[in-house]
């Protein structure tokens, strides 16, 4: 509508409505917990004196380590998991259902996504638990006599609780890459020469990976501040960061040591996600 | 049907632009509707109209020509408004149009997308500029079904607008623009999205249409047939400058350079030595032809990118000539290297004796004339005066 | 392409995954209505008595008008912001947008916990008292992401000559916008208003954190299933939200469908 400079303000009045929003909302709480975090707790107050000292009781903390490394390993496990037990359905719903199925096939995927995660989270202790629906249903068919006590309460019902929390969010970023490979390539691939499975390994699945990339970030960085799930499923027998952090901040009331576990396992975070991005940067080159 | 054959449309017997027996008068003696005064524009650091000067008259099928990125469709926009320029004085119809937002110009334009709302119906689109008109529901429905009669799509009026074919669209987009009776109608490449067939009808349309409403449309476009059989004048722009601003005939047979000149068309360019200025103009030698003076009117400019003078000829300029004819001008030997039919004409590349490479010759191909085989010997008929001069 | 027995492989497991995605929500109202107080097998008989509870339940009533209100103003405030910034990021070019977005969409990649924790920091220090307006704020930051997404890809498909033809009809800016850009990007602020209030009403940290005292129905919910006598009334109102989020996304769908199909849009995806 207007030469470059105004059109630039023009861009910047528009944007500046979120974006002053972000900034007060987002960016200076969190600039103010890293401040926090290098400040002394006082009793109910802080002093402010800048201080390595909350960082060196959180690492020297054999809790915290221990919950940072299982922190850690759920995520990974979940987003393993969660992946590669979506992409076959991405897949599917890409190349084997027909295009006006294809609303109605995710339709059926979204909709447990769209319902309480409190209650859906509670239910897999219903169907993991002491009197739980495999427990009872394995008594009545006579294959155990007592239930079986390693169901719930461990990792493993951690990580299938969340594996089924993030489901649609692996499954969607997966299929929207796959639906963009242009069908003629995989022709192309197969008219070269090779079999169907070399052909999905050499072009479908680097093409797929913008989308499988995508999908590991989205399902691990919740996952590592998941709170919920190590309450409810793990019975507050398996804590992880995030109870950690809600426990300094709330029971504790030691905000900056609070922060500074906050502030650590958002720097870890975010170099793991940095550093796999950089691992898989030849995938994302392949398309602007 | 009523779409595919509207009703030629009655020529007014006078008006803007007439005389009083309805004859149109001449371009130059209108009164002008559009003039830029040095405009320029920049977007940053890049400079996409470098002085434009032109007077675009009353009631003219004018048209801003060039290929993709010359500041042609830059130009057009700066005219709606909806572009600010970054220097010069835009004036519409003798009023300075810096202040004036595109809301509140007399122009009207019909975007290459067409820009057809697709949530209304084809009426409720074209009355959308009627929306603050004083007049009565009764009198714009009205307008309206004029509108739509005028560009030929009487009765569809109820159509949801995103079920109309690209023609329709285009004819929906005339009607939503003419009824707000402009003084300008801006049309920016109106005709690219049509296949073959449709343009050139579409064309035709137009060109009546333009003659009816009597108002002045300026075409931008970068399809120079499109530009020569629709208008009265054509500028042509490369990188932000105008070329050459003409009647489309002189663009044709008198291209200011070698540039507009390949640009127009097509012309075959061909190495040339000046040998000096003699009465008659220029003499030159030129491997094929050999050495004659070219008249100092066909005298043209070299661009700075050219490789050096050379001379150049439309492939209908010269002419082959059949079996023993004897040549109406100057004749000289070739052989046929390359025949490519095209139905009503046969395109030759003949390679002239003492020519490196061969010339493209376009022969009409009437009753009773035969077509050459490849690797004939023939002779070719030319003249000096059919002849450009780049230097 | 595909072998039918690949197909058929492929379909088996698509549906044993469905039935994986399912497994707990079917189970819902089979203890819903179940009279035992013990959510396990085996049943008991049937009964409505938990859904009476539901009725009766002050504090849950509580719980939903918050949720509610809390929901609609942060789907509301996230979907505004979020036209400005798709509108800025589809229409204009300007120095610093690709930083200005980024710092928008951030809470899409940052733990909810830290949000919430961040904010409770700095509402503290502030010196505001926690309420359901705190927590307004934090699902607003949380929905903005998504809001911007959806809005973006609804500015993007329109042709920009739209808006300018509207101009160039006489139209001010304004109108411009109101008569042709809303119209044809509404059934994108429907979809992030939907996605945007469904967000805000299933969220729970945030709320723990900045609710204060107020309850929400994620936390009522939390703080119910304590105690294994009030896990029946539970279900009943998992069974509750379940039915009334599947019948609100298949009216959006059916609205989508309808909106889609006026301005001839071709068919397909869905709100995510």
């Amino acid at each position: 509508m207007a030469s470059r400079s105004t059109e630039a303000g023009q861009g910047l009045r528009m944007i500046a409505p979120p974006l002053l929003y972000a900034v007060l909302m987002l960016a200076i709480p969190l600039l103010t917990i890293l401040t926090f975090s290098f400040i002394n707790d006082g009793y109910q107050t802080v002093i402010w004196e800048f201080t390595l000292e909350n960082y060196a009781e959180v690492w020297a903390d054999p809790i915290f380590r221990a919950l940072m490394l299982r922190s850690l390993g759920v995520a990974v496990l979940v987003t393993l998991a969660t992946v590669v037990l979506a992409f076959p359905v991405a897949y599917f719903l890409s190349f084997v259902v027909p295009p006006r199925r294809k609303a109605m096939w995710i339709f059926l995927i979204t909709i447990p996504f769209w319902t309480s995660y409190l209650i859906r989270v509670f239910l897999w202790k219903v169907i993991l638990g002491y009197n739980g629906v495999i427990n009872s249903g394995l008594k009545s068919l006579g294959l155990i006599e007592q239930p079986l006590s390693f169901l719930l309460y461990n990792t493993g019902s951690i990580v299938v609780t969340l594996a089924h929390a993030y489901a649609p969010f692996a499954i969607l970023p997966i299929y929207v890459a796959l639906e963009r490979i242009d069908r003629s390539l995989l022709e192309a691939g197969r008219d070269l020469g090779e079999s169907r499975l070399m052909t999905f390994w050499r072009v479908t699945l680097p093409l797929a990976m913008p989308g499988v990339l995508a999908a590991v970030l989205i399902v691990f960085i919740p996952t590592m501040g998941d709170y919920v799930t190590p309450t409810l499923i793990g019975g507050g027998k398996i804590p992880m960061v995030a109870n950690l952090i809600q426990k300094q901040m709330l029971a504790v009331d030691n905000k900056p040591l609070g922060s500074a576990i906050a502030v650590t396992a958002m720097v870890i975070v975010t170099l793991l996600a940095g550093l796999f991005l950089l691992l898989n940067r030849r995938f994302l080159r392949v398309r602007t | 049907m009523t779409a595919r054959n509207p009703s030629p449309a009655p020529v007014p017997k006078s008006g803007p632009a007439r005389d009083e027996q309805g004859r149109p008068t001449p371009i130059g003696s209108r009164r002008a509707m559009i003039e830029c005064r040095d405009v320029h524009k920049y977007y940053g650091d890049y400079h996409a109209l470098r002085g434009i000067d032109l007077t675009i008259r009353e009631a003219e099928f004018f048209s801003l020509l060039g290929p993709s990125g010359c500041g042609k469709t830059t130009l057009l926009r700066t005219i709606a408004g909806f572009e600010d320029i970054s220097s010069g004085v835009v004036l519409i119809d003798g009023r300075d149009m810096a202040k004036v937002p595109a809301n509140a110009r007399p122009t009207n334009m019909v975007f290459q997308s067409y820009a057809i709302f697709p949530h209304l119906t084809v009426a409720q689109n074209v009355a959308f500029g009627l929306r603050r008109d004083p007049r009565s529901r009764a009198e714009k429905a009205a307008a309206v079904d004029e509108a739509l009669a005028m560009v030929g799509l009487k009765g569809y009026g109820a159509r949801a607008a995103h079920a109309l074919s690209g023609g329709q669209r285009q004819r929906v987009a005339l009607a939503r623009a003419l009824i707000l009776k402009p003084k300008v109608l801006l049309l920016d490449e109106p005709l690219s999205a049509l296949d073959r067939k449709m343009r050139e009808q579409m064309q035709v349309e137009l060109i009546k249409l333009q003659r009816q409403v009597g108002i002045t449309f300026v075409l931008v476009t970068h399809d120079q047939e499109e530009a020569l059989v629709m208008s009265d004048r054509i500028a042509v722009m490369f990188e932000g400058e105008i070329a050459q601003l003409s009647y489309p005939e002189e663009l044709y047979s008198r291209p200011v350079s070698r540039r507009v000149a390949d640009f127009i068309g097509m012309m075959n360019f061909m190495p040339v030595r000046i040998l000096g200025e003699t009465d008659a103009g220029v003499r030159v030698e030129v491997p094929g032809f050999g050495e004659f003076d070219i008249p100092a009117a066909n005298v043209s400019r070299a661009d700075p990118g050219d490789p050096g003078p050379s001379v150049g000829f439309r492939p209908e300029a010269v002419t082959i000539l059949y079996r023993d004819a004897p040549a109406p001008h100057r004749e000289t030997p070739g052989i046929i290297e390359e025949v490519v039919y095209y139905g009503d004409m046969t395109y030759y590349d003949v390679r002239l004796d003492g020519a490196e490479r061969p010339v493209r010759i376009s022969m009409r191909n009437v009753f009773g004339r035969d077509i050459q085989d490849l690797g004939t010997r023939t002779r070719v008929s030319w003249s000096p005066g059919s002849l450009i001069l780049f230097r | 392409m595909n072998g039918g027995a690949q197909g058929r492989g492929l379909r088996a497991y698509a549906l044993l995954y469905l039935l994986f995605l399912y497994a707990p929500i079917l189970l819902l109202p089979v203890f819903a209505f179940n009279s035992g107080t013990v959510v396990a097998f085996p049943l008991n008989s049937f009964t409505t008595e938990w859904f009476g509870q539901l009725w009766g339940n002050a504090t849950l009533r509580r719980a939903l008008f918050n949720s509610l209100t809390i929901a609609f103003s942060a789907a509301a405030l996230a979907t505004l912001l979020g036209m400005f910034a798709a509108r800025a990021s589809t229409r204009y070019r300007f120095a610093g947008k690709g930083t200005a977005l980024g710092l928008i969409m951030l809470p899409l990649v940052l733990p909810e916990i830290i949000v919430g924790v961040s904010l409770l920091v700095v509402l503290l220090a502030v010196g505001i008292e926690l309420s359901i307006l705190t927590v307004i704020i934090g699902h607003t930051l949380i929905c903005t992401p998504y809001a911007v997404a959806i809005l973006t890809t609804a500015f993007a498909s329109l042709d920009q000559s739209l808006e300018e033809a509207a101009q160039d009809l006489g139209e001010s800016r304004w109108n411009a916008f109101r008569l042709v850009i809303l119209p044809l990007v509404m059934p994108g602020i429907l979809s992030s208003m939907l996605m945007s209030f469904t967000i805000s009403l299933d969220e729970f940290i945030i709320a723990f954190f900045l609710a204060g005292s107020e309850p929400t129905l994620p936390t009522y919910i939390f703080s119910q299933l304590r105690f294994p006598k009030s896990i029946p009334m539970i279900m009943a109102l998992g069974t509750v939200l379940v039915a009334t989020s599947i019948l609100l996304l298949a009216l959006a769908e059916y609205f989508r469908r309808r909106g889609a199909a006026r301005t001839g849009q071709t068919n397909s995806g869905g709100f995510l």
